[in-house]
C-alpha cells in the first residue's frame, strides 16, 4: 500500500523469493481502520500487499484477501451489514465459492461482513457487558488445516489483541453442533470469553477451510516490540499473530505442510 | 436551499442595516458587552446586520478570542530563545497519529460522578476507537472541586513531512471556496436562539442543545479524503469548521489571506431547511472542512469528493477586495473587514490580585494537622498505608478505562498506558518516534499557581524522559475559574507566568494549548488545573524504557533526593487535607534527571524507569512491581539517614525530580559512574526479586504482589461496574 510509511519507507523484510511474488490483497471499506496494519502483516511475512477498494469492480491479480478490522460505514446498522454490498465483496464471494478456493480471512469488522455475505455461518452480537473492550486474549488453535492456520499445531494455544463492541458469536444449537462435528471451530477463548460467545467460540472456517473469520487481531501481534508482550508483557510473545500469514502463503507456494 | 424556504426570513441586509442605525439587536443575548458592540459598530462605521452580529459575537466570545487571557499567553511567545524556534512549524495537514485524554471529575462516590464516567469514557472510546487512533495514555483525577464542571481534555499527536504542511489560508483571487464534509445543522448553536426574531413565523424545529452531536464515521472518513486532498497537492488553503464554525472558517481563511473572499450562504448544504443565515453562520456542527481550490483542480477536488462519498458544495472564492462578503440570494448580508473579525477582537486587561485567603493556605501544612494524628510507623500500619494509597481513587489502575480504547490500531504503539508515556513509531525504516504524556495537579497549583504549573511541567517532561525520549514541545490547556473574578484571574496570570519560565529554562517551547474559563459552579472555582502535555522524540522506539522490572537480581536505584514533602500530596488528599506549600521545583534538577534517564535508556544501562509523582515511592515501587508481576526486596535506611527523613517520608512524599530505574548488574559500574561524574544523588535501594511474589521493603510487613493487584485494580469496578 503506497500510504503505508508515515515518513519513512516500508520496512524491507529479507523475504523469501517465491513468497514475495505472493499478492494479498487487503479491502479498505469508508470506515475500515485496521486495512495499514494487516498489509504490514502481509509484509512482514513476507508477500507483497495489495490495496483493494470496497467500490473496485474486480479483484484483479491477487492470491488471497483479507478484510480488515474497523467501523465500516460506521455500524451504525448491524455491523458489516452494507459493507457486504459492496461491487468488491461479490467478487470475493465468487472468488472464495470457486474451485479455486480463494483464502479470504475476515478480522473483527471483516468477520462480521463475511457472516453477513454468508460465506460463514452465525453472527455477532453487542458483547455481553455492552462495552468496548481491548485486551490481549488467548487463543487456542483448535483447526490447523485451514489456508489460516496450517503453521499452527492444533491446540497450540496463542496471545493476540482483541478490540470490539459487537464480538460476541452466536449461532442456532444446530449450526454450532455442525461447526464443532465439521472441525470448523478453527478458534476458541481460553481462560476467559471475553464478549459471552457462544461455546468460547472466537473464530471459524467454511467447509472447505479457505475463508476463516475471527474476531481478535492477528495483525496486531506481527512484530518484535509492537505487540501483547511489549505493551502489556504478561504472558504470550508480540508476533503469536504471524502464523496467521505465514500459513496463507505456504498456501498459495504450495506449500502445505 | 428553495426560493420557497428562503422567503420565510425577513433578511437583514448591508443596505437595509445602513438605512435602519436605530433597529434594537439581541447583542446583549448573545454575550456581547455594550463596550464591544459599540466597537463592531465604530469598525463597520454603521449597526452591523444580524448575520454580522452572529459572527463578531460567536468570533469575539472568550472561547475564540482569548479577550481575558491573551495578554498573559503572549509570554508563550515572547520567552522563547531562537534555540528553542527554530524547530517550530505552524500548519496543517498532518496524519493523526495517537491520542490522549487527560480527565478530572468529581468525588469517585458522588452519584452524579458514575454518570459522567460512564457517558464520558464511552464518548471518547466510541469517537476515538471508530477513528482508528491509538489512544496511548492520558489521566483520570477524582475531586469534588470539579463535581459541577467535570474536565474533558483532548490531546492529538499527528506526523507529516515538512515540504507537506498546509496552510489555513485563502489566496489566489479566482480560487475557489468550497465547504465539504458533513452538512450543517442546528447543534451547537448557543446565543443564536435569540436571532429567531429574523424569522417570520414560529414554526422552527426547537432547538437543539448547545452541544454538537458528532459522527465518528464521517470523521474517518473526512480525515481519509483530506490526506487524499494533500497527497494529491489538491487545495491551497484549508481549515476545520470548529468553534463558531463557518463564521470562523471564513474570517479566519480571508483575514490569513492576501485578499477577501466572498460567499453565498444559500449554498450551504443544509440538515435542517429553516436556519437562519446567523444560525447557518454560528452552526457548530462537526465533521466540516473548508477550502480553497484552484479553478484547474476543481474536477480533482471532486473526484476525491466522489471517491470516499463526501458531500461538498461550491460558496464562491477567493477577491483581491480585502472584504469578507456573505451573500443571501445576492443580496449583502456580511461585508466586513475579515481581521476585525478574527483577530481585532477584545482584549481585556482583567485585574487580578492575589487571594486573601492564599496567605492562611499556604501556612496550614499538613504534618502536625488534625488529619496527620495517627500517621502510620509499624511496619503493619505502613503495609494497611501503601496498600490504601494505590486503591485510592486518583492512584488505582485505570484499566477500566483504558481498556475501552483501542491501543493496538495502526501497529506503531510502543508503548502505553500504564508506562509513564505513550510512544508511537512514525518511521518504520528507522523507528523513530514520539513520546507523548499529560499531566497536571490542581492541588498544587491551588496552593501556588505560579510553581504548581511549573510542577505539571515538570512532571511531564519527567515522564517523557523516563520513557527515553528528548522532550522537545509543550501544549497545555488551561482550565480555570471566571476570569471575573480577580483570584481566579490571579491563578491563570500566575499559572502562565510560571509555565513560560519554566519553558524557557527547559528549552522546550509551547507550540499550542487551549484556555478553557468559567469552570466553575456558583462563586466556587475548580482548582486552577493547567493540564500540560509534553512531547518527546526516540531516534529509535525499540530503545523506549518500560515502567515495570522483570529481570530477577538486577539492581533497583532511587534517582534524586527525597524532603519532608506532604503538603498538597496524595496522603494528605486521602486524609482531607489541602494546605500548605506544594513541592519545591528544581528545573536544572528536572533537566540533569532526564538527561540521565535518556542516555541510560539510549545506551541500554537501565531496563525500567519510572518516575516519582503523586503517592511518591510507595506508588512507585508498587506500580513498578505489578507492571509485569514481579517483586523486589527494598531497604531505604541509606536514603532515610542520607535526606534525614523518616520510613512514612521516605515512602509518602512528593519531592521532585525522581525516579527509580531497574539496572541489569553488568551495567551497574557503568550507570553509577554517569550519575557521579553528573552529580546527581542516587542510591541503591534494592534488587528484583522474581520468586518472592512480593514487594519487601524492610520496616514494612510483605506486599504480596496479588492482594496488591487486588486493591489496585478493584477499585474504578467497584465503583462503575
Amino acid at each position: 500500500m503506497s500510504e503505508l510509511p508515515l515518513i519513512g519507507e516500508a520496512v524491507a523484510v529479507a523475504a523469501v523469493p517465491r513468497l514475495a511474488g505472493a499478492r494479498i490483497g487487503v479491502v479498505t471499506f469508508p470506515g475500515t481502520l485496521d486495512d495499514r496494519d494487516a498489509a504490514r502483516a502481509v509484509r512482514l511475512a513476507g508477500a507483497t500487499a495489495v490495496e483493494l477498494w470496497h467500490g473496485d469492480a474486480e479483484l484483479g491479480d491477487v492470491d488471497a484477501v483479507i478484510i480488515p478490522g474497523g467501523f465500516s460505514y460506521g455500524d451504525y446498522l448491524r455491523a458489516g451489514a452494507i459493507a457486504r454490498f459492496a461491487p468488491l465483496m461479490s467478487k470475493i464471494i465468487d472468488a472464495a465459492n470457486s474451485d479455486a478456493k480463494l483464502p479470504v480471512l475476515g478480522i473483527c469488522n471483516g468477520f462480521q461482513i463475511l457472516t453477513e455475505s454468508h460465506l460463514l455461518p452465525g453472527s455477532m452480537i453487542k458483547n455481553d457487558h455492552l462495552k468496548f473492550l481491548c485486551r490481549d486474549q488467548v487463543l487456542r488453535v483448535e483447526n490447523s488445516n485451514t489456508a489460516w492456520t496450517l503453521d499452527y499445531e492444533a491446540g497450540q494455544e496463542i496471545t493476540i489483541p482483541l478490540k470490539n463492541q459487537d464480538g460476541q458469536y452466536i449461532a442456532d444449537e444446530k449450526t454450532l453442533d455442525a461447526l464443532e462435528a465439521e472441525g470448523r471451530v478453527v478458534f476458541r477463548y481460553v481462560g476467559f470469553n471475553p464478549n459471552g460467545s457462544r461455546r468460547d467460540i472466537a473464530g471459524i472456517s467454511n467447509a472447505a477451510g479457505n475463508v476463516v473469520g475471527l474476531m481478535p487481531h492477528p495483525e496486531h501481534a506481527v512484530e518484535p516490540g509492537f505487540g501483547p508482550e511489549s505493551l502489556d508483557g504478561i504472558g504470550g510473545s508480540d508476533t503469536d499473530g504471524l502464523g496467521f500469514f505465514t500459513s496463507v502463503l505456504n498456501k498459495i507456494v504450495g506449500g502445505d505442510k | 436551499m428553495t426560493t420557497e424556504t428562503t422567503k420565510k426570513f425577513n433578511i437583514d441586509t448591508v443596505e437595509n442595516a445602513a438605512k435602519t442605525p436605530d433597529t434594537e439587536l439581541p447583542w446583549a443575548e448573545l454575550g456581547l458587552k455594550q463596550n464591544e458592540f459599540d466597537e463592531i459598530v465604530k469598525v463597520l462605521g454603521r449597526r452591523p446586520t444580524g448575520a454580522e452580529l452572529a459572527m463578531y459575537s460567536v468570533m469575539w466570545s472568550e472561547h475564540c478570542s482569548y479577550k481575558s487571557s491573551k495578554n498573559h499567553l503572549r509570554q508563550f511567545g515572547q520567552k522563547v530563545t531562537e534555540e528553542m524556534k527554530k524547530d517550530m512549524l505552524v500548519g496543517i495537514g498532518a496524519r493523526p497519529v495517537a491520542v490522549m485524554d487527560p480527565l478530572r471529575f468529581g468525588a469517585i462516590d458522588h452519584p452524579d460522578t458514575a454518570r459522567v464516567m460512564h457517558g464520558a469514557v464511552a464518548g471518547i472510546g466510541g469517537y476515538g476507537n471508530s477513528l482508528g487512533l491509538p489512544n496511548i495514555g492520558g489521566e483520570m483525577v477524582f475531586d469534588s472541586v470539579y463535581q459541577g464542571n467535570p474536565l474533558v481534555n483532548a490531546l492529538a499527536v499527528g506526523v507529516m513531512r515538512h515540504e507537506d504542511i498546509r496552510l489555513a489560508n485563502a489566496s489566489g483571487k479566482g480560487n475557489k471556496v468550497v465547504l465539504f464534509g458533513a452538512r450543517t445543522g442546528g447543534d451547537g448553536i448557543g446565543g443564536a436562539s435569540v436571532l429567531a426574531s429574523e424569522s417570520f413565523d414560529d414554526t422552527k424545529p426547537s432547538k437543539r442543545p448547545a452541544v454538537q452531536v458528532g459522527d465518528p464515521f464521517a470523521e474517518k472518513v473526512l480525515i481519509e479524503c483530506c490526506l487524499e486532498l494533500f497527497k494529491g497537492s489538491l487545495v491551497e488553503g484549508i481549515q476545520d469548521l470548529g468553534a463558531a464554525g463557518i463564521s470562523c472558517a471564513t474570517s479566519e481563511l480571508a483575514s490569513n489571506g492576501d485578499g477577501g473572499m466572498q460567499v453565498e450562504l444559500t449554498s450551504v448544504l443544509l440538515r435542517d431547511p429553516t436556519l437562519t443565515p446567523g444560525e447557518i453562520l454560528m452552526s457548530e456542527s462537526q465533521e466540516r472542512m473548508m477550502a480553497v481550490v484552484t479553478p484547474e483542480n476543481v474536477e480533482a477536488f471532486e473526484a476525491v469528493m466522489d471517491k470516499w462519498a463526501v458531500e461538498y458544495s461550491w460558496l464562491g472564492e477567493v477577491t483581491d477586495t480585502g472584504r469578507l462578503i456573505i451573500t443571501w440570494e445576492g443580496d449583502v448580508i456580511v461585508d466586513v473587514d475579515p481581521r476585525t473579525v478574527a483577530h481585532d477582537g477584545p482584549v481585556y486587561d482583567r485585574p487580578f490580585a492575589r487571594p486573601e485567603w492564599q496567605d492562611s493556605v499556604q501556612a496550614d501544612t499538613f504534618t502536625g494537622s488534625v488529619q496527620d494524628a495517627g500517621r502510620p510507623s509499624s511496619p503493619a500500619s505502613l503495609a494497611a498505608a501503601v496498600t490504601e494509597l494505590v486503591a485510592s481513587p486518583n492512584m488505582c489502575s485505570k484499566s477500566w478505562i483504558t481498556n475501552q480504547y483501542d491501543r493496538y490500531v495502526g501497529g506503531n504503539t510502543s508503548m502505553a498506558f500504564p508506562d509513564d508515556a505513550g510512544v508511537v513509531r512514525v518511521d518504520e525504516e528507522t523507528g523513530l518516534g514520539v513520546a507523548l504524556a499529560t499531566d497536571a495537579n490542581g492541588r498544587y497549583t491551588y496552593l501556588d499557581p505560579y510553581h504548581g504549573a511549573q510542577l505539571a511541567l515538570a512532571e511531564a517532561y519527567r515522564n517523557v524522559a523516563t520513557a527515553g525520549a528528548i522532550p522537545m514541545a509543550v501544549s497545555d490547556c488551561l482550565n480555570f475559574g471566571s476570569p471575573e473574578d480577580p483570584d481566579v484571574m490571579w491563578q491563570l496570570a500566575e499559572a502562565i507566568r510560571g509555565l513560560s519560565d519554566a519553558c524557557m529554562v527547559l528549552g522546550i517551547p509551547v507550540t499550542g494549548g487551549n484556555v478553557s474559563l468559567y469552570n466553575q459552579t456558583g462563586t466556587t472555582p475548580i482548582h486552577p488545573s493547567p493540564v500540560v502535555a509534553v512531547l518527546g522524540k526516540l531516534d529509535d522506539v525499540a530503545r523506549r524504557t518500560s515502567s515495570g522490572w522483570r529481570e530477577d537480581g538486577q539492581a533497583i536505584y532511587l534517582l534524586g533526593t527525597t524532603a519532608a514533602e506532604l503538603d498538597g500530596s496524595e496522603w494528605a488528599n486521602m486524609r482531607g487535607h489541602l494546605g500548605g506549600q506544594p513541592p519545591k521545583v528544581d528545573l536544572e534538577a528536572e533537566r540533569a534527571l532526564g538527561e540521565i534517564l535518556i542516555n541510560a535508556s539510549r545506551d541500554g544501562m537501565i531496563d525500567a524507569a519510572h518516575d516519582l509523582s503523586e503517592g511518591g515511592l510507595a506508588a512507585a515501587l508498587v506500580e513498578s512491581s505489578l507492571r509485569y508481576g514481579v517483586g523486589a526486596r527494598i531497604a531505604l535506611q541509606d536514603i532515610m539517614d542520607r535526606d534525614g527523613v523518616d520510613l512514612f517520608t521516605a515512602l509518602f512524599s512528593e519531592s521532585q525530580g525522581r525516579a527509580v530505574v531497574g539496572v541489569p548488574r553488568s551495567e551497574e559500574v557503568r550507570f553509577t559512574d554517569m550519575c557521579t561524574a553528573r552529580g546527581f544523588a542516587h542510591a541503591r535501594i534494592g534488587v528484583v526479586d522474581a520468586a518472592s511474589g512480593a514487594l519487601e521493603i524492610n520496616g514494612v510487613e510483605s506486599l504480596s504482589l496479588d492482594a496488591l493487584r487486588e486493591a489496585h485494580e478493584g477499585t474504578l469496578p467497584k465503583y462503575f461496574g
